[in-house]
């Protein structure tokens, strides 16, 4: 009865802009149930993603059934979540959520090649749950630490996923620097605003 | 050395404590085994182990595998293995069945365990706050939680010396990910002393009984690097979630439907960020302490180490 609990996949933090240049997915094994990962630039993989931000729209893109996007839009670009019949809870959460409203979101990074062959990146929720500023305030500093985190690893000696990234990404990694500092001065901006003169 | 030299070694080793026997007794057992009656090694090694705990009157499972690791209370990590653990006895229990002498709880600065030992084993008696050498002792879990079962193979040396024991307490932080099946209102098993979760109206021990309702959340803390998986108990998910267990009742007799409770809790909660203390159990934080965490303070020092690098 003593079965060891499979480990669970930890939730990477990232900011849309380098989420959505994660166009490449791999599997650890042959098996054709194994975990897919997508491959962050700055050199993690991800097979699980824990992303806060503004839900700007929702739209029902199903044909047969129901099938809800959402916009979510982080300081640095906008994810796409999708969920169908299969993520019932987070379907039902977009379908009734009012936007604007500041949503987090645990789910898996999907990849998909369009008919002209570009590749578009989307998150498959497992759970949406609306929340403060607060938390989208500190999910932003908390994403901006861990994205330094990788790029400050990017160079270290056997950093398997960093060598995978520069043989499959021609990105600069300062793209995603920038993307930190964008997010967080526009976090400053916000908290001045908010104070009262 | 030969396979068989080997394998009469070990056999050897394993019934050295319980019997006079050499190791040359043990060789020539299974080399009639193999070279005569062509039995292969592996079912030699079985029948010969067998003769012997039949003769020393022992069972299979209360005789150790030799070469035991030292290992710390908070090593114990996989049930089953065979091992020697240096620790003080912090508290001893009332055994609930006459097949166990005495229970408890063992400490060394790492942590706590709980050990049993059976009547049959016929060991001496432990004393609470004395420190022993335990060799010899095998691992089990249940629900995640590790304990120590010692058997007639232990050997127990009481040691003059004291202990400073750990309190396996642990404080995680996090975005509040995941709330696992078997949160919100459960039922439990009302037996004595029998705290099991029931799946579809039925303990796994005392098959199909009427529960006892109770509140729990089993939930995820993940901060982007680890994740931790926590326990909150009915007083702590009251605590995390604002729903206590007379409304958890009402909420789901209203719904005909127990499953009510855990989705009102995960809205409420999920996602949002926690730090939570407590001692540990397994690979669990029982959530003693629960604090939410708010805004965000060290944007600034993030922001300017960006800017240097």
């Amino acid at each position: 009865m003593s079965q060891s609990a499979p480990t669970r996949e930890v939730a990477r933090r990232v900011f849309a802009t380098e989420f959505n240049d994660a166009t490449f997915t791999f599997k650890e094994s042959d098996d054709e149930r194994a975990p897919v990962y997508s491959l962050l630039p700055t050199g993690e993989s991800a097979n699980r993603v824990f992303i806060v931000g503004t839900l700007t729209e929702t739209e029902d893109v199903g044909e047969d059934s129901e099938y809800w996007r959402g916009r979510v839009v982080d300081p640095t670009g906008t994810f796409f979540v999708y969920a169908g019949q299969y993520q019932p809870e987070a379907a039902s959460a977009l379908r009734d959520l009012d936007t604007p409203s500041y949503v987090a979101i645990v789910g898996k990074p999907r990849a998909y090649e369009t008919e002209d062959g570009t590749v578009n990146v989307s998150v498959r929720p497992e759970s949406i749950t609306e929340v403060t500023a607060d938390v989208r305030d500190r999910w932003v500093v908390e994403t901006a630490e861990r994205t330094l985190e990788r790029i400050q690893a990017f160079e270290d000696e056997g950093n398997e996923y960093a060598q995978r990234a520069k043989a499959e990404y021609d990105l600069p990694l300062s793209r995603y620097r920038e993307a930190v500092i964008e997010a967080l001065e526009d976090l400053d901006e916000t908290e001045e605003a908010e104070q009262p003169a | 050395m030969s396979d068989i030299q080997q394998a009469a070694q070990e056999l050897h080793e394993q019934f050295s404590d319980h019997l006079d026997i050499t190791v040359d007794d043990v060789e020539a057992r299974l080399d009639t085994l193999v070279s005569e009656y062509k039995v292969p090694l592996d079912e030699a090694r079985r029948s010969v182990e067998s003769h012997y705990l039949e003769e020393a009157g022992i069972e299979r499972d209360d005789i150790g595998r030799g070469g035991n690791d030292t290992v710390h209370v908070e090593d114990v990590d996989e049930p089953e293995q065979w091992v020697d653990i240096t620790a003080k006895v912090v508290d001893l229990w009332d055994p609930r069945s006459d097949s166990v002498a005495q229970v408890g709880l063992l400490g060394d600065p790492t942590g706590t365990i709980k050990f049993t030992k059976w009547a049959k084993s016929d060991l001496p008696e432990l004393e609470e706050g004395k420190v022993y050498r335990f060799g010899n002792v095998v691992t089990d879990e249940y629900q995640g939680r590790y304990s120590v079962k010692l058997n007639s193979t232990t050997s127990i040396e009481e040691l003059d010396e004291d202990i400073e024991v750990g309190d396996n307490a642990e404080t995680v932080e996090g975005a509040l990910v995941d709330i696992q099946s078997g949160s919100g209102l459960i039922k439990r098993c009302p037996e004595e002393d029998c705290t099991r979760v029931l799946q579809n109206g039925r303990c796994s021990e005392h098959g199909e009984v009427d529960g006892e309702f109770d509140l729990r959340i089993k939930g995820v803390l993940d901060d982007g690097n680890d994740v931790h998986e926590t326990i909150f108990n009915a007083e702590s998910t009251e605590e995390l979630t604002g729903i206590g267990l007379e409304e958890a009742k009402q909420m789901a007799k209203d719904a005909l439907d127990t499953t009510v409770v855990a989705d009102e809790m995960r809205e409420g909660v999920l996602g949002r960020y926690y730090r939570v203390s407590g001692p540990t159990l397994g690979r669990y934080v029982l959530a003693n302490d629960i604090e939410e965490l708010s805004a965000p303070s060290d944007a600034e020092a993030v922001l300017i180490k960006a800017r240097s690098m």
